[in-house]
């Protein structure tokens, strides 16, 4: 049975179960965006492997402690009025311990072979005009992405054509995070002072998660990011979306929400400035949340602005609840046109 | 104006010592009480109770952090406990329970059992024994004012950089963290130190090194690994202390410092760490399936050869913990196979116990149970373990759920269900009382059912994405009933331990006295009397092989053959000095993490005293007269 199939038959039980119980299934079956066991790109699916191929000897290796084991228990148990042949137990056996010593080695050899080839093949660095680059760097709660090529770059979403190799070089600027998008692969320490190197792909179209799984401090448990593949044309009009100009500066209100923007937000958010601590807001309207964990709309936008630490415990973003609702409108808008 | 007051205090303090100005009545009545006794004591049984006790304090500490966290994840979104005061949660829960709760109930059973199964009157090195337990008494007390005194530490047990330097982690968190396991760690490699020394040179005649109980064994093995794994943990300590304290650079990547020194540092110790507390708990396991199958051990030499090899091999298998580092595929791939290959004598082990117990006559008192319900527990654990070693397959599992269930299969269901079985096993020894039988099966019960619906539903959780140490996760991604049944399972471990908890005190309050013998035993420790007398053996036993009281009670024999005449004894005295010693260590501490460094100067100052009065101590114990001996043998 192929592998998906196994999942799937796995995944309908555990909903006919769910349907029987009256639950709703979103709450304990996993989702498409972030599943270990139903990958999206190829090191994931070279993770599966060895991880069901592992589980699959490890299952072995259990039955038969277990069927020891219960025969043991059962058989051996102390019984009123019959003594055992203490004479045919012996205290050691040298062929059974030689036989426990070298099925085992033999279970592990079997293990290591895949386990080195796909150590190696997983570390090996994509070649050639088709690869896309993208360089990472973790911050203090929030991920930038950094599209060199192309000359931009972007915060918490990143996205990425469907069938790539994707290469990501990823560092950091203040603490270790990790970078892990568990339906495409394996995780990447980010290590402030070194770069690490990941290579990912998907090969399905979809909006996947990201997470930082290392403890970074207050809000690690809020470092998400979003992953947008999507097909080849796709990603070239959002290519072309990112590098074009920003959007004009049309309406009164708009040009007062650029005014507060630029006396009070550009201290940390300024573009291309690399010395600014804050994600870059230059296209802000195209993003799919906010702060990377709030659905992106105006009152979220405004919640945020108003008191950062309450979403985000342990960010650097100040609060702006000097705004009065009015000024604070004028900044909405101005962001949320920034496309 | 704190300054002050304590310096004063130190004032009189050094008065008293120079002036030999002790007020003399006050401290002879003082010396009369039961606390001064407890203080004073270098009784090795005495310490390894109060090592015990402190355990079990902090491992009802622990859990009750634990269960905070199950609360904070019962639903996503909660926020009753979120950002660092989780992140406070989470580096005490295992902090505690690593340095607090396992090292020192494993030092307990250590301290009482390990003298009495090689014949011994007492450890090596009384003094250093009373030293090391009141130095981790107080490193613990330290680690733990946090909570009451400006925070707890936050970056994890593995108090990872930079996340640990000032920078990120303002405030005194981690200082206690850095000079508490400083104290206490300085403890333990004195503890290690001793139970080496001890069961190398106070054997009693008969008692080689192949002759010893399992139990003394894995003892010896693991004083072996603290004596090398706790030097890169006081280093990795003295560093960070060096980075937060002076304004040293050892781990800002600014600076040229670097963060991965101190995951190589800290997993050097770290790993065989965990070696350090699941090996004793083997040993336990091994005497408790010998003594209830009645059956000597099976493969006993191969039992031997295995616990080496896995000391051995865990210095050898650090990087695992570091495979998403980015070391390159080469170091992960030997790191993955050295990993691989503790499997091996791991799996001679269990098999081991498996015929252990194969043609023997099975009975199962709680203590049986425990052992019972380890080999499946544990066995999982080991597995998972196997496939962690595994990069590409890890590269998933890292810092997800995954492995929280993983090391607590480990921790747990290795270590924590041996350290019970221990517990209810020489309960008898250790406090003269034995726990009720039917008290222990709710325990047990509650406990084993609770563990495995807490953790084994964990390995999803970390297959569906959910990492470690967060303090909410996203709603609607198949996390919540699996958290929910989680947060479910330690609510029974909590109602477990209470039933524990009613059930020592019940031993205590009761006046029935154990019997000597209760579970038919094979070692030395059950041909003593109950309650052990301080100098444990009037005469010192003569062993004749493995399992040595055994094979005297089936050669018809009720006592063991005395190796000796009856003599007098000699005896260590009692000291108040290693406790001031700790309290020294324990102020100083707390002065640097204040920032004073007067008091700082003032503490390490007082522990120079300290160790110059003990320097010129003239006492040299006591002597046990034959007389008395035959008195007391008499009136029991």
């Amino acid at each position: 049975m192929s592998r998906k199939g196994l999942w799937r038959i796995l995944a309908v039980l555990a909903l006919a179960m769910l349907v029987l119980a009256g639950c709703d299934s979103s709450k304990i079956l996993p989702s498409d965006a972030l599943n270990v066991l139903d990958p999206k790109g190829t090191a994931g699916e070279k993770s599966l492997d060895l991880i069901y191929f592992s589980i699959a000897i490890m299952l072995v290796v259990f039955a038969i402690v277990m069927a020891i084991f219960i025969y043991v228990l059962v058989k051996f148990r102390k019984r009123e009025g019959v003594t055992l042949d203490r004479s045919k137990y012996k205290d050691h056996n040298t062929v059974l311990e030689i036989i426990w010593t070298v099925l085992p080695i033999a279970a592990l050899v079997a293990l290591a072979i895949p386990t080195v080839k796909y150590t190696f093949d997983l570390a090996e660095v994509p070649k050639g005009d088709d690869v896309l680059v993208v360089e990472v760097v973790g911050h203090q709660y929030w991920w930038e992405f950094k599209y060199p090529k192309q000359g931009f770059k972007t915060a918490q979403e990143l996205h990425i054509p469907v069938g790539k190799k994707v290469h990501f070089k990823i560092t950091g600027t203040d603490v270790l995070h990790a970078f892990w998008v568990p339906a495409l692969g394996g995780k990447m320490d980010v290590i402030p002072g070194r770069v690490n190197e990941l290579t990912l792909d998907a090969k399905k179209a979809g909006l996947y998660h990201g997470k930082c799984a290392e403890l970074c401090g207050a809000s690690h448990a809020l470092m998400d990011f979003k992953v947008v593949a999507e097909e080849q044309a796709d990603f070239d009009k959002w290519l072309a979306k990112m590098s074009a100009p920003p959007a004009p500066v049309v309406t009164a209100k708009e040009k007062q929400g650029e005014e507060i923007f630029n006396s009070s937000c550009i201290k940390c958010h300024a573009g291309m400035d690399p010395k600014r601590q804050g994600p870059d807001l230059t296209k802000f309207g195209n993003r799919q949340s906010i702060a990377g964990v709030l659905k992106y709309d105006e009152k979220n936008l405004k919640a945020w602005l108003k008191d950062p630490k309450s979403i985000k415990p342990g960010t650097k973003m100040e609060k702006f609840d000097f705004l009065n609702d009015q000024e604070l409108d004028a900044l909405t808008q101005y962001l949320m046109n920034r496309k | 104006m704190g300054t002050l007051l304590i310096m004063i205090v130190f004032g009189l303090f050094f008065a008293a010592i120079f002036t030999g100005g002790y007020n003399n009545t006050l401290i002879q009545r003082a010396r009369k009480t039961t606390a001064w006794d407890w203080l004073t004591s270098v009784d090795h049984k005495k310490i390894g109770v109060m090592y015990f006790m402190a355990g079990i304090f902090y491992f009802v500490v622990g859990g009750l952090e634990a269960l905070f966290m199950r609360y904070q994840l019962l639903v996503p979104g909660n926020d009753a406990f979120v950002g660092r005061t989780f992140n406070e949660l989470l580096t005490m829960h295992g902090t505690t329970m690593i340095f607090f709760a396992a090292m020192p109930l494993i030092f307990g059973l250590i301290n009482v059992v390990m003298p009495l199964q090689i014949g011994a009157r007492d450890v090596a090195f009384p003094f250093l024994n009373s030293l090391g337990f009141w130095l981790f008494f107080f490193g613990a007390l330290l680690t733990n004012m946090g909570w009451i005194f400006g925070g707890a530490p936050d970056a994890g047990w593995t108090s990872y950089v930079q996340l640990a330097l000032n920078e990120y982690s303002p405030g005194p968190g981690v200082d206690y963290y850095v000079l508490g396991l400083q104290i206490a760690g300085a403890g333990t490699t004195m503890s290690g130190i001793n139970f080496l020394v001890t069961i190398l040179n106070m054997r009693t005649k008969g008692m080689s090194l192949l002759r010893m109980p399992m139990f003394t064994w894995t003892s010896l093995i693991t004083s072996v690994l603290i004596i090398f794994a706790m030097p890169p943990l006081t280093i990795a300590l003295l560093l960070l202390m060096m980075d937060r304290l002076f304004g040293a650079n050892f781990f800002d990547h600014v600076m040229g410092g670097s963060a991965v020194l101190w995951e190589h540092l800290f997993w050097i110790f770290g790993h065989p760490e965990v070696y350090i507390v699941v090996l004793p708990a083997f040993g336990i396991m091994s005497d408790i399936f010998s003594t209830f199958s009645k059956k000597k051990l099976f493969g006993y030499n191969s039992m031997v050869f295995a616990t080496s090899l896995i000391g051995f091999l865990g210095f050898m298998v650090w990087v695992h913990h570091m495979f998403t580092v980015g070391l390159g595929p080469v170091s992960n791939s030997i790191f993955a196979i050295a990993t691989m290959l503790i499997a091996i004598p791991t799996g001679i082990k269990v098999f081991n116990w498996l015929f252990t117990m194969w043609g023997g006559e099975l009975t199962f008192p709680v203590a049986m149970k425990w052992a019972i319900g380890f080999i499946p527990t544990f066995v999982i654990g080991g597995m998972t373990g196997i496939m962690l070693a595994a990069p590409p397959a890890d590269f998933q599992y890292q810092d997800s759920y995954f492995v929280v269930a993983h090391f607590h299969y480990v921790l747990i269901g290795g270590t924590v269900f041996a350290l019970l079985a221990g517990a209810y096993y020489w309960w008898p020894k250790m406090f003269g009382k034995m726990l009720s039988e039917r008290l222990g099966n709710w325990h047990f019960w509650l406990f084993f059912i609770g563990f495995h619906l807490t953790f084994f539903p964990q390995h999803f959780l970390g297959l569906f994405g959910m990492p470690r140490r967060v303090f909410t996760y996203e709603p609607n991604v198949g996390l919540e009933y699996i958290n929910q049944v989680s947060t479910f399972g330690a609510i029974l471990m909590g109602i477990g331990t209470i039933i524990f908890a009613w059930n020592m005190i019940q031993s205590f309050r009761s006046k029935k006295i154990a019997a000597a013998d209760p579970w038919d035993g094979r070692s030395l420790e059950w041909a003593t009397q109950t309650p052990v007398p301080f100098y444990n053996f009037a005469q010192l036993p003569e062993v004749r092989g493995v399992d040595a009281f055994w094979l005297e009670k089936q050669a018809g024999n009720k006592e063991m053959t005395p190796a000796e005449p009856l003599g007098k004894i000699h005896m260590p005295s009692g000291s108040h000095i290693p406790f001031l010693m700790s309290i020294a260590l324990f102020v100083g501490g707390w002065g640097l993490i204040a920032r004073s460094w007067q008091i700082g100067v003032m503490g390490l100052l007082a522990f120079g005293v300290t160790m110059f009065m003990r320097s010129f101590d003239r006492d040299h114990g006591f002597y046990v007269k034959p007389k008395e001996l035959l008195d007391k043998e008499a009136k029991s």
